[in-house]
Order: structure tokens, then C-alpha cells, then sequence
């Protein structure tokens, strides 16, 4: 198990022979686009996935389909022992106990759960011991203002629902957040933090232990969106203190469709429930239901079982090569990235300087808007994404109302780098700028 | 010409760069007038097109302001040239073979005598993401028009 306490001095990055084997593993990075190579550096959209994965859902639909948690038929079994077995896997891949990892379907929904049971909560549902969850005016919810949507809209109707005031830390010219400002925009009234572990734009990883303490202090529930920083580097949310955390499984090798909520096992078995229905109940007449623990408790419905298996393939395939090395390959390349577009004329890369990043470069070619240089690169076999990615008050805070942006893997070469960095180069000419 | 060059032809990296059209001009006292602004939520593209009127539903003016790619500015700057002069009815017909042409995924030859300079616009269709770039002042000059009173 790597830790965030880990010892990155000393970690080794992937070699190159390495990662050309990695590479081998994933089918689609072998196809043509416009009759070249596909570079793909896109994944902080998502992620391509290893043979492993999609095979491991294969076999559960040959072998084992059948529903979980009920029925005492041998698939029953056999399909509840994977879909379990999945969860152990994936909670110990980010540090937490299984009990404390409900499955959802995206982060999107990891993060609309808690702000879904918070205003449950604060309508009285789960009596005295949802009490600690209640939400109402007077109180506030602070956000960042680098979020991806995902991690901003939730908390915005949050307190709409319950006439809490929303809040947020503000970013400086280079969208580096302002941490001074911490001290004054987390106080009494502060009931939740939600916060990035890794800018979605940026790249950039958050201190996350300086939220975490300024909230302990004032009794403000912490939500950490690690969509970004799970799939990258180590993360374990006991080393980190964060309450909740929310991740996706696509964008970490796994299938689209299945995504996970850690929360701190007291804190899960007190919120009242956001979905209802089947397989989260223990005893239900016709005008009320009682519900089981978490994480059942949120996992109302079939589950998706198969994609959960993908998924913990996809977590053990990681943790075999090892994220401590996955991170410092991708340090690396994030660095020739920024480093390679920063010397580019008529090229502006955005981010604070001086702070870690993950392998995620936005850039502007000056004069050629986003769209038309992703559609440039794209006929060179380059895949990045354009647009505001889900970011627009940071992008608005940056100047701009789009960026094209540049995220790594582990499958990802030196090469593929060097091929976007000389294809940026002739952007400008093409256009004739 | 592969198929990059033939979505940024020259006459519309011409455009986009020239934005014919473009400020906003203020009407006129008592001028029929109408304006719309559209987005496009998947980049951020937005435009703000206003067009004139004269009593006989004939164009007189299309003004704009906007934010956006290559290709929905060069549209926009194409349309503010086209227009004057049209009557609504042509403008609803070339906006009705322009559509098409956007839909055929390269297959539709244009007639250029319908569609002028928005002939250029063809290479576009090949390219599905694309088509709403190109449709953004079309969509914004009919919304004005329709909307527009002195």
C-alpha cells in the first residue's frame, strides 16, 4: 500500500522501457487517427483502459452475472463475494476500511449524495443523530474557486435548499489559491469545506492539510474531490483527514459508470439516506422504512457490479506498477510540458509557478482559439481537450473563456510530449497568426 | 486539399481575422431592430448579433459582437456581408440550404450562387463538432429577426 507520506526523493519513475510495455496493454493506443499514431493527452477527461479491465467484466458476465446481496442461488454467491471483494480492494487502494466505500456512479453523484442527505438532514430526517448534519441561514458552505462544477453546483443548491450562505477562496492572477485568506473564511459559522485535491485545469495539488486543520478547529465537515488526484498519486484519506471524498473510475484506467465515496464510517451510518428503495432497508411497512448501515445504506437499487470489478482490476493493475512511480513519471512529464510550451513564442501556459503539479498543462497559443487549435492538433493524431472543462469561474478568474489543455498517464511517452510541443510550435503559422 | 485545409479555407481564416461586421452598431431612432445573443456551452462561444430592418422586410444592417473560434466568427463575419439588402424570406431560405449543408457530413456540392462566401462553410460539416460553430449567427441573426420591433 503507498501512502501520501511516501519518500519521493527516493521514488523511481516508471522507465521508458517500462512505460512502453504499460502501453502494450492498452489496445486503443495502438489505433490510427487521420492516418497517424494517436497521441492521446487527454485523460484527465478520462482515462483509456488496460485489456485487464474490460476482460475482467467480460468474465463476470460469462461466470458470475447475477444480483448481489440477495437470493441464495451459487451465482448469488459468487457474485456478491466479487462485488465485495471489489470493494475491499478499491477502499484499500485510497487508505479507507471497506465499510467506509459506497459505490456510486460517478463522482458527480458521490457529491451530490452528501449534499443531498445534508439538506435530508436539515428537512429533520434521521432525527437526533442527523442533528450534527443540519444546515440552515446563518451558516456557511466555502468552496474554491478553482472547482471543477462537479464540486461547486451541488454546494450552491445546497444552500439554496437551506438558506446557508456559500463561500469561496479566491485564486490570485495565476489561479494559485489564496491560503491567507483560510483563516478568515473558515470560522464559527463554517458547517462544510469542499476543496480539489488536484486542479481539473491546473494540475495543481492542494494543500490539503491546511484546509483540513482550519476545519478540525471550527468542526466543519471536510469533502475532498479526488477525481483528479486518485488516479495519479497516493492518496490515502486517513493520512490526508478528510471526511469525505469523492473519485470517478473512469478517469483511473477503470469503466465509465462506476465511481466511489469515501466518508468516515461514523459519519456514513448517521446521514440519512439520499437514493431510497430496494436492497438499503431493514424493516419497511407501508409508512416508513428503516435503513441498513453504510454503506448498503447508500447503494439503493441493482448495483453495477460488473464495472465495480473493472474497476478494482483497474485499482490492482495501478497498485502493482505503483502510484509513487506512476506519480513521478507523470511529475516528469508534466514538467517537460510546461516547460517545453513555456519556451514557444506567442505561447502563454497557465499556473502558478513553484507549486506541485500532476502531468496537466493548460496553455493558449495567442491569437487562434482553443477549438481551432485542438482541431489543428487533432489532425496530427493529438487528442486534448478544449474548452473550460468544467471550470468556468476559474477560467474567468484567469482571463480567458477557454483553454486547450494537456493531461498525461502512465501510458503516456517522452515522445508524445515532444510530438504536442512540435505541433503547438506550427499552430500559429497555420492560422496564419 | 486534405481535410484540415479545406475546414479553414482561406476565405474564412480571412474572415476571421477581418470580422466584417463587427462592433455593435447602435440603431437608429425609430429603426426596426432586433437582437440575440447565443451561446455555445460546450466551448464558451458567444455572440451578440443585431440586425435592421427596413418596412419592406428587407435587411439593412447585421452587427455583432462575439467570443469565439475561427470558425463561428468567420460565419458571423460572412453573414453581416450577406445580409444587407436580403429580404427575410431569403435570409429564412439560405438559412434553410446552409442547415443542410451543415447536416451532410461532406456530402452536399454548394451552390454558390445561393450561399456566397458561406459555400466555404462546406468543409465544416465533416466535422460534427464543428457544425454548431458555424450555425451561431445564423441561429442569432433569425432569432433577431424574428424578435425584432422599432
Amino acid at each position: 500500500m503507498q501512502t501520501v507520506t511516501g519518500h519521493p526523493e527516493t521514488t523511481e519513475a516508471l522507465s521508458q522501457a517500462e512505460v512502453a510495455r504499460i502501453k502494450a496493454d492498452f489496445e486503443i493506443l495502438e489505433h490510427q487517427v487521420n492516418g497517424t499514431e494517436l497521441i492521446y493527452l487527454d485523460s484527465g477527461a478520462t482515462s483509456q483502459k488496460p485489456r485487464c479491465v474490460y476482460e475482467a467484466e467480460q468474465h463476470y458476465y460469462e461466470n458470475a452475472n447475477s444480483a448481489v446481496h440477495r437470493g441464495a442461488h451459487t451465482l448469488a454467491v459468487e457474485a456478491t463475494d466479487i462485488f465485495e471483494q471489489a470493494r475491499e480492494t478499491v477502499a484499500k487502494f485510497i487508505g479507507a476500511r471497506s465499510n467506509e466505500l459506497v459505490w456510486t456512479s460517478n463522482a458527480t453523484e458521490a457529491l451530490n449524495l452528501i449534499s443531498y442527505s445534508l439538506s435530508n438532514a436539515s428537512l429533520g430526517r434521521g432525527g437526533e443523530s442527523s442533528a450534527r448534519f443540519r444546515i440552515g441561514a446563518g451558516d456557511e458552505i466555502l468552496v474554491t474557486e478553482i472547482e471543477h462544477h462537479a464540486n461547486l453546483i451541488p454546494w450552491q443548491e445546497l444552500a439554496f435548499r437551506t438558506g446557508a450562505t456559500l463561500r469561496y477562496v479566491p485564486v490570485d492572477e495565476h489561479g494559485a489559491l489564496r491560503y491567507e485568506l483560510l483563516d478568515e473564511l473558515i470560522n464559527e459559522k463554517t458547517k462544510l469545506v469542499a476543496f480539489t485535491h488536484v486542479s481539473n485545469v491546473l494540475g495543481t495539488i492542494t494543500d490539503v492539510a491546511r484546509f483540513v486543520t482550519a476545519a478540525r478547529k471550527v468542526g466543519a465537515l471536510t469533502v475532498l474531490d479526488g477525481c483528479q488526484s486518485v488516479p495519479h498519486m497516493p492518496v490515502d484519506v486517513k493520512a490526508l483527514d478528510v471526511d469525505f471524498m469523492a473519485f470517478s473510475g473512469h478517469k483511473m484506467l477503470g469503466p465509465t459508470g462506476i465511481g466511489g465515496l469515501y466518508g468516515r464510517a461514523e459519519l456514513l451510518d448517521a446521514m440519512p439516506p439520499f437514493l431510497t428503495g430496494g436492497s438499503m432497508i431493514t424493516v419497511v411497512d407501508m409508512e416508513h422504512a428503516e435503513f441498513l448501515p453504510s454503506p448498503q445504506r447508500f447503494e439503493a437499487g441493482t448495483q453495477r457490479i460488473a464495472q465495480v470489478h473493472g474497476l478494482a482490476t483497474a485499482a490492482s493493475y495501478l497498485d502493482e506498477i505503483g502510484m509513487d512511480r506512476i506519480a513521478a513519471w507523470e511529475e516528469h512529464l508534466g514538467a517537460m510540458l510546461f516547460e517545453g510550451l513555456s519556451k514557444l513564442e506567442g505561447v502563454r501556459v497557465f499556473g502558478p509557478s513553484g507549486i506541485k503539479r500532476i502531468g496537466t498543462v493548460p496553455f493558449e497559443v495567442i491569437g487562434v482559439h482553443p477549438h481551432d487549435v485542438g482541431q489543428f492538433l487533432d489532425s496530427r493524431g493529438i487528442a486534448v481537450r478544449v474548452g473550460h472543462h468544467c471550470a468556468q469561474p476559474l477560467h474567468r478568474a484567469l482571463g480567458v473563456s477557454a483553454t486547450t489543455r494537456a493531461s498525461t498517464y502512465l501510458y503516456n511517452t517522452e515522445q508524445d510530449v515532444t510530438a504536442l510541443i512540435e505541433a503547438v510550435a506550427s499552430v500559429r503559422e497555420y492560422f496564419g497568426v | 486539399m486534405n481535410e484540415l485545409d479545406q475546414l479553414y479555407q482561406q476565405v474564412i481564416l480571412d474572415h476571421a481575422r477581418r470580422r466584417f461586421g463587427s462592433p455593435l452598431v447602435d440603431p437608429a431612432d425609430g429603426e426596426l431592430h432586433g437582437e440575440s445573443h447565443q451561446h455555445n456551452p460546450i466551448c464558451g462561444d458567444q455572440i451578440r448579433v443585431r440586425v435592421a430592418l427596413d418596412g419592406d422586410a428587407h435587411f439593412t444592417a447585421m452587427s455583432w459582437e462575439g467570443d469565439g473560434c475561427s470558425i463561428s466568427m468567420a460565419s458571423a463575419s460572412v453573414l453581416s456581408e450577406m445580409l444587407p439588402e436580403m429580404t427575410k424570406d431569403e435570409f429564412l431560405d439560405k438559412l434553410e440550404v446552409f442547415r443542410e449543408m451543415m447536416r451532410s457530413r461532406g456530402t452536399m456540392v454548394p451552390d454558390e450562387d445561393v450561399l456566397e462566401d458561406a459555400a466555404a462553410f462546406v468543409g465544416v460539416s465533416k466535422f460534427p463538432a464543428r457544425v454548431k460553430c458555424a450555425m451561431l449567427a445564423w441561429v442569432a441573426a433569425e432569432a433577431a429577426m424574428l424578435g425584432a420591433n422599432a
